[in-house]
Order: C-alpha cells, then sequence, then structure tokens
C-alpha cells in the first residue's frame, strides 16, 4: 500500500518528515488477526481520520500508537511504528513517557473520580511538570482554555469532574490530555456518546487544535470525518483499504471497497 | 392412635391422592384432547396437597389444644374434684397420672393421681378417636374437593405453583422469625439484669470483677469498659493492622497484576482459608504464636508479657479476616470500571501509580465497607480469644498483657454451674445485646456505604 502514502512530500531517508510512520503492522488478538498489514504516515499539521464499518480494527490500530494493547494480554503487535523517527516498539523505549508524549481520548468521557482541577493535574503531577503550586495553577488553567472548557468551569475547579455533562466531560478529557503537553492526540469516536452541540464544541474544538499536534481521529461518522479531517484512511476488515487527502476519498476514491463504504452501501 | 401414626395416614392417603389425581388426569388424554393444560404428575401434586395440608395444618392445632382439653376433661369427672388445690402439687399429680395413663412412666409417687390414671386413660382414647375421625375426614374432604376440580383444562400447573410459592415464603420467614425471637429473649434477658445492676455502672464501669451476689449502691465489679476496650483492641485495632494491608495488598495484586491462571487458583485458596474452622485459628494462636509473641516481648524488654497476650489473638484473627477483606476490596476494586484505569494509563500513569490515584480512591467506599464488615466479623469472632486471648480484665493499650474481650467473658459467665437467673448469666447476656447491636450497626453502616458505591457505578 505504499503508493497510497505518496501523498505528502516524504523526503527520501525517511526523516522526520512524517511524525508517525507505521511500516507493516500486523495485530493479533490470541491467533485472531485484526489489523493486517497496515503502513501509514501521520503528519503534524493535518488531522488524520480513521472511518470504517465497526470491528474493522481502527480501536485496536489506534492503541498501537501509544501501546494500550500492551495492557490487553491476549494482544500482540507486529511490525515497526515510529515516532519522530524512532521505534516506539523498541525494548529502550519508555512505555511511560511514550504515553506522555501520544494522549488519548476514550469512546465514552472518561474523567476521574476526582476535582476538575485534580483531573487536569493528575498528568503533570505524575509526570513532575510543575514544580509548584502556582505553576500547576497555569498548566490548569491553560489547558482548559485550550479545552474551550475555561470559562464555564472556572469558578467550581473544585466541582467533581464527573458532575460535567457528557460533552464538558469529554472536553475536560481532552484538556487533561493537553495537560501533559503531548505530541499526540488520539482520539477513538470522541463524540459517539454526545449530543450534536457538544460534537459541534468538540469538532471546533479539533480545528483549533490543529497543528499544535498530530491528531488522529476515529469515526464511524463520514461527515464528521469530511468536517474534520484533512487526511483520511478507511480500514476493512483489519486492512487498510485506502488513504489519502480527506476530499479526495470523499469525491473520487480509488477502490470500490471505499465507495461502496462511502455511499453507504455497507456499514 | 398417637400423633405419629396420625401423620403417617395422612402422608399414606397422600401418596394414594397422588397415583389417583394422576390417573384421573390421564383418563383426560384422548384421540380428542391430546393435550391437557397441565401434565398429570401436576394434577396429582394437586390432589396430595389438598389431601395432606388441611390434615397436617388440624395436627399442629390439635397437638397444642389437646393436652389442655384432655386435662379439662379430667378435672370435670367427680373423682377429680377431691384433689388438692395447691397449684404446684396439682400440677405435679396430674402430670404424674398422665405420664402413667400414656406408658412412659410406671411408678406413681404423688397422693391421689392414682385415680386419676383411668379418667386420663379414658379422656385421651376419646380425644385420639376424635382426632382420627377429624383426620379422616380432612382427608377425605380435601382429597375429594380436589379430584372434583380436576378437568382437561384445569391449570394444576399454576396451583401447584403458588402452593411452592408460598412454601418458600414460609421457610425465609423462619429465618427472620428466630432472629426476632433471638433479639426478644436477649433484650428481655438484658432488661433483668439492667434491673439488678445499674446499666451506667455497666455501660461505664471500668471496673470488671462480677460479684455472685448484688448489693445496691455498691460497684458490683459489673463495669464492662475494659471488655469494650479489650474487644476493640484486639478485634478492631491489632487485627485490622494486620488484615488491612494483607488483604488490600492481595486483592490489588490479584485485580491488577496476576495473570488470570493465577487468580483462578488463589481465589479458591482464599476462599478455603476463609473457611477453616476458627477453633483451628485459635490451637494455631494459643499454641504457635503465643509463646513464639512472648518470647519476643521479653527479648525486647517487656518482661511482663503475659503468654495469653492481646498481640497473639489479635494477629491471628487477622490473619483469619485476611481473606474477607482481600475478598472484598477485590470485588470493589474489579468494579471500577475499566475506562478509568485505562485513562490513567494512557495519561503515561504506571501501574503502581493508577491503583493508588485512581483505583484505590474510586473503591475506597467500597474498601471501607468491607473493613467495617471484617471489623463486625472480628469483634464477634469467640473461638480465637476464648483460646488464646487472656480472662482478665486489664484496661490497658500495651498488646503484650493479657486483655480481655466480650466474647471471652460472655464464654466465662456462662460456663460452670450457673442459676439461670443469676447476675452472671444475666450479663452474659447484656454483653451479648451490645454485641449484637454494635456488629448489628457496624453490618448496615458497611451495607450501606457498599451498596451507594456499588450505584455510583451503574
Ligand atoms: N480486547 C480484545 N480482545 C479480543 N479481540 C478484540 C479485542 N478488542 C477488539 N477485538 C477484535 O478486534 C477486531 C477489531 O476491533 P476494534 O479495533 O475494536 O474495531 P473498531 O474500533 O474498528 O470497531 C474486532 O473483530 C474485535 O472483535
Ligand atoms: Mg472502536
Amino acid at each position: 500500500m505504499a503508493e497510497q502514502n505518496s501523498q505528502s512530500d516524504t523526503s527520501d531517508d525517511g526523516t522526520d518528515a512524517h511524525k508517525i510512520t507505521a511500516r507493516n503492522v500486523n495485530v493479533f488478538y490470541d491467533d485472531k488477526q485484526a489489523i493486517d498489514d497496515v503502513s501509514i504516515d501521520v503528519d503534524m499539521e493535518n488531522v488524520t481520520a480513521f472511518i470504517g464499518p465497526s470491528g474493522c480494527g481502527k480501536s485496536t490500530f489506534l492503541r498501537t500508537i501509544n501501546r494500550m494493547n500492551d495492557t490487553i494480554p491476549s494482544a500482540r503487535v507486529e511490525g515497526e511504528i515510529k515516532l519522530d523517527g524512532k521505534d516506539i516498539y523498541d525494548p529502550s523505549m519508555d512505555v511511560v513517557q511514550l504515553r506522555a508524549r501520544v494522549g488519548m481520548v476514550f469512546q465514552k468521557p472518561n474523567p476521574f473520580p476526582k476535582s476538575i482541577y485534580d483531573n487536569i493535574a493528575y498528568g503533570p503531577n505524575i509526570h513532575g511538570l510543575a514544580a509548584n503550586k502556582a505553576e500547576l495553577d497555569i498548566i490548569v488553567e491553560r489547558s482548559l482554555q485550550r479545552a474551550g472548557l475555561w470559562n464555564e468551569v472556572k469558578d467550581r475547579l473544585s466541582d467533581s469532574g464527573t458532575a460535567l455533562s457528557g460533552g464538558q466531560q469529554q472536553r475536560l478529557c481532552i484538556a487533561r490530555a493537553i495537560a501533559v503537553d503531548p505530541e499526540v492526540i488520539l482520539m477513538d469516536e470522541p463524540c459517539s456518546a454526545l449530543d450534536p452541540i457538544a460534537t459541534a464544541k468538540i469538532e471546533e474544538l479539533i480545528h483549533e487544535l490543529r497543528g499544535k499536534y498530530a491528531i488522529i481521529i476515529v469515526t464511524h461518522n463520514m461527515q464528521q470525518a469530511a468536517r474534520v479531517s484533512q487526511r483520511t484512511a478507511f480500514f476493512h476488515l483489519g486492512n487498510l483499504v485506502e488513504f489519502g487527502v480527506t476530499s479526495d476519498i470523499f469525491t473520487n476514491p480509488q477502490k470500490t471497497r471505499t465507495q461502496d463504504y462511502i455511499t453507504g452501501r455497507y456499514g | 392412635m398417637t400423633i405419629n401414626e396420625l401423620l403417617f395416614l395422612v402422608f399414606a392417603f397422600g401418596l394414594i391422592a397422588w397415583f389417583v389425581g394422576r390417573a384421573r388426569a390421564a383418563s383426560f388424554i384422548s384421540s380428542e384432547t391430546p393435550i391437557i393444560n397441565s401434565l398429570p404428575n401436576y394434577h396429582g401434586w394437586f390432589a396430595t396437597l389438598w389431601a395432606i395440608v388441611p390434615p397436617i395444618l388440624f395436627l399442629i392445632v390439635w397437638i397444642n389444644i389437646s393436652p389442655a382439653l384432655i386435662t379439662n376433661m379430667v378435672l370435670a369427672n367427680p373423682d377429680a374434684a377431691s384433689i388438692t388445690a395447691d397449684s404446684f402439687s396439682r400440677s405435679a399429680i396430674l402430670s404424674e397420672a398422665r405420664a402413667v395413663a400414656n406408658g412412659s412412666s410406671q411408678a406413681l409417687f404423688q397422693e391421689g393421681s392414682e385415680k386419676l390414671v383411668p379418667l386420663y386413660k379414658a379422656a385421651q382414647s376419646y380425644y385420639d378417636s376424635i382426632a382420627f375421625a377429624a383426620t379422616l375426614l380432612l382427608i377425605f374432604a380435601g382429597g375429594t374437593y380436589a379430584y372434583t376440580r380436576l378437568k382437561p383444562d384445569f391449570r394444576a400447573r399454576t396451583n401447584v405453583e403458588k402452593v411452592v410459592m408460598f412454601a418458600l415464603l414460609l421457610a425465609s420467614l423462619i429465618a427472620v422469625l428466630t432472629t426476632v425471637g433471638i433479639v426478644a429473649s436477649l433484650v428481655f434477658e438484658a432488661y433483668r439484669f439492667v434491673t439488678l445492676v445499674s446499666p451506667f455502672e455497666f455501660l461505664f464501669g471500668t471496673n470488671w470483677n462480677p460479684r455472685d451476689t448484688i448489693v445496691a449502691g455498691e460497684d458490683n465489679g459489673y463495669g464492662a469498659i475494659p471488655l469494650f476496650w479489650g474487644t476493640i483492641f484486639i478485634g478492631a485495632i491489632i487485627a485490622m493492622i494486620v488484615a488491612i494491608p494483607f488483604g488490600l495488598m492481595s486483592a490489588i495484586f490479584l485485580t491488577q497484576y496476576s495473570t488470570p491462571m493465577f487468580r483462578s487458583w488463589m481465589k479458591p485458596i482464599l476462599e478455603i482459608l476463609a473457611g477453616v474452622p476458627t477453633v483451628v485459628y485459635g490451637y494455631f494462636a494459643a499454641l504457635t504464636v503465643a509463646p513464639a509473641v512472648r518470647d519476643f516481648a521479653v527479648m525486647i524488654g517487656f518482661s511482663n508479657a503475659a503468654s495469653d497476650n492481646a498481640m497473639a489473638a489479635g494477629v491471628v484473627m487477622g490473619i483469619m479476616i485476611i481473606p474477607l477483606v482481600a475478598s472484598m476490596a477485590d470485588d470493589s476494586i474489579a468494579a471500577v470500571p475499566g475506562a478509568m484505569r485505562d485513562g490513567s494509563l494512557a495519561m503515561g500513569a504506571t501501574k503502581s501509580e493508577t491503583i493508588k490515584h485512581i483505583l484505590l480512591p474510586a473503591a475506597l467506599p467500597g474498601v471501607v465497607g468491607g473493613i467495617l464488615l471484617a471489623v463486625s466479623r472480628a469483634i464477634g469472632e469467640t473461638m480465637i480469644v476464648v483460646m488464646a486471648a487472656g480472662y482478665a480484665a486489664n484496661l490497658t493499650a500495651n498488646p503484650f498483657a493479657s486483655i480481655t474481650t466480650v466474647t471471652v467473658q460472655i464464654v466465662a459467665l456462662l460456663t460452670g454451674d450457673q442459676d439461670f437467673g443469676s447476675p452472671h448469666t444475666l450479663a452474659a447476656f447484656a454483653l451479648g445485646l451490645v454485641l449484637f447491636i454494635v456488629t448489628l450497626l457496624l453490618n448496615l453502616v458497611a451495607l450501606h456505604i457498599v451498596k451507594k458505591y456499588r450505584e455510583a457505578y451503574e
């Protein structure tokens, strides 16, 4: 599938042109293969959307990028995934550091049962990013501001994060991920549990975050992929069927499987 | 006929009714009506129930009222008019005559009872025949009624179901009623105790040295504070210092670190540990741990360490409680949504950071509930402390001293020759009541916390 990856200006030696380069990735759950020989490049300036029918392996592939598959005992990853040219599955890679660099937002908002402040402060605290309370306050405020939540919660930072509305909770989770200053943010269907207004806010937020972080968003909603992303990858049955500029994928798909999916022939 | 014979009769007819009902139902099945509402067996059961339940109910009532009926009949006889009016010897005479009449005793000692024997015999056979006739009548009335109701479309199944439900309800009521009875008797005896000894002395006094005879206005040695303290010290402090960390750590290991394989081995082992009879722990405490603790205490300079020290009993009790704490904590930690854990891990937290900052705080209410249940179990525990803890009511925080507990003193108060109305016995009931109230409250609070916690994640 290498020819599909050639839309952006790859320098031949492969150095830091792409934030993430994945080559020939296979993922197995015990003996069952969930991802079959996927190669893809993700860069900083574009939002990348993963689309495809349920169970095609979008989440599985997403989790290989911050090694969250390590937490699933039956999962096994083969192939090569590089972040800034360094193999993240190399034994010398510190998973804890990796996950601080590659943040994740989940399908269902999962704020910790702590105050709003402590939700954001959690990451900076465990990674020692703030020398004192004043610095921590700054990080918390900045993260909430970036996530577009500051004005809504600034007067009640000590309230429980779980008391917020679903959309606010999801933005809290984004703010939480931002707080450790990651380079990549992975979002696994971040809006699937939200109403249209909350969804619109998250999409707007993704626009604002574009360029500051390499963003990958999994979505089953094709309009959403079209709205928020500049690159789209279509997965089907564990394969990466097609990957390219979003507008091309939606207006001029090269593969019949992509076309069938986009026109709603199956899903 | 005796009650047993009558019961046998009832069941014999019940069996017959079953076959008759079944045969009747089977006879409904023909080529025109190949299917009847209920299987023939249900018709059989329906007939049986109608044949046996009314006579059994009758017999239960009969057992309770027939002695009085017989005695009344005997006393109504002019021959019985001459016996003494003194109620005590009168009832002795009557019961002796009755015993001889129904053959459970041979000899007569009481003056005037021998002439009552024939009267008793006559009355007994009179009422026996009434019971026999009534039983037969009820069997046939019930059986016939059931028989007339059997029809192809009769819903024997649902009717039998109702009876089954009723029987189950009755069974569950027995446990409830027994509890009520136990509490009532505890309350009653404890009330008798506080009429003897001032409740103020009992609940707040610090001198425990119970006297046999109570002198009003004096300190009678029924101050239970040393016992309450000992119970708390051994059951809620020493035992928990052992049980909480080990229980929590094994729960954390089981839920977060162990392989599924290890977990599937470890959980049953913990459950077996929870099922070891406490007397075994008691032996362990008294024979192994207590001497070791004493030697250790002497070594580090407590020359007055007792061999029945609080430490040994408390530590072994803590070991006994570990499985309980571990399994409650295990449940609570496992109930924290996986999304919390994933959220923390995805932030780059390590496993132990995730446990410390996310899982344990989230599981805390459940864990606390489990610990309260464990405390309530520990303070009510008897065997270990009876075998390993002391009998001396010392009010001390020295774990190497001999300290006694409520349960130990209950045992001590009730063993030996004790008159049932003596202050010793009554004090045991009062202690039991206090223990009951405390454990009940602990359980209620614990269950409430655990329930609230479960709701929070549903
Ligand atoms: N933890 C797991 N254990 C075993 N199989 C899994 C696990 N997670 C996902 N799978 C399987 O892997 C395939 C891809 O799943 P997933 O990545 O969740 O798809 P998607 O996110 O595209 O809906 C599915 O067939 C799914 O059943
Ligand atoms: Mg998914």
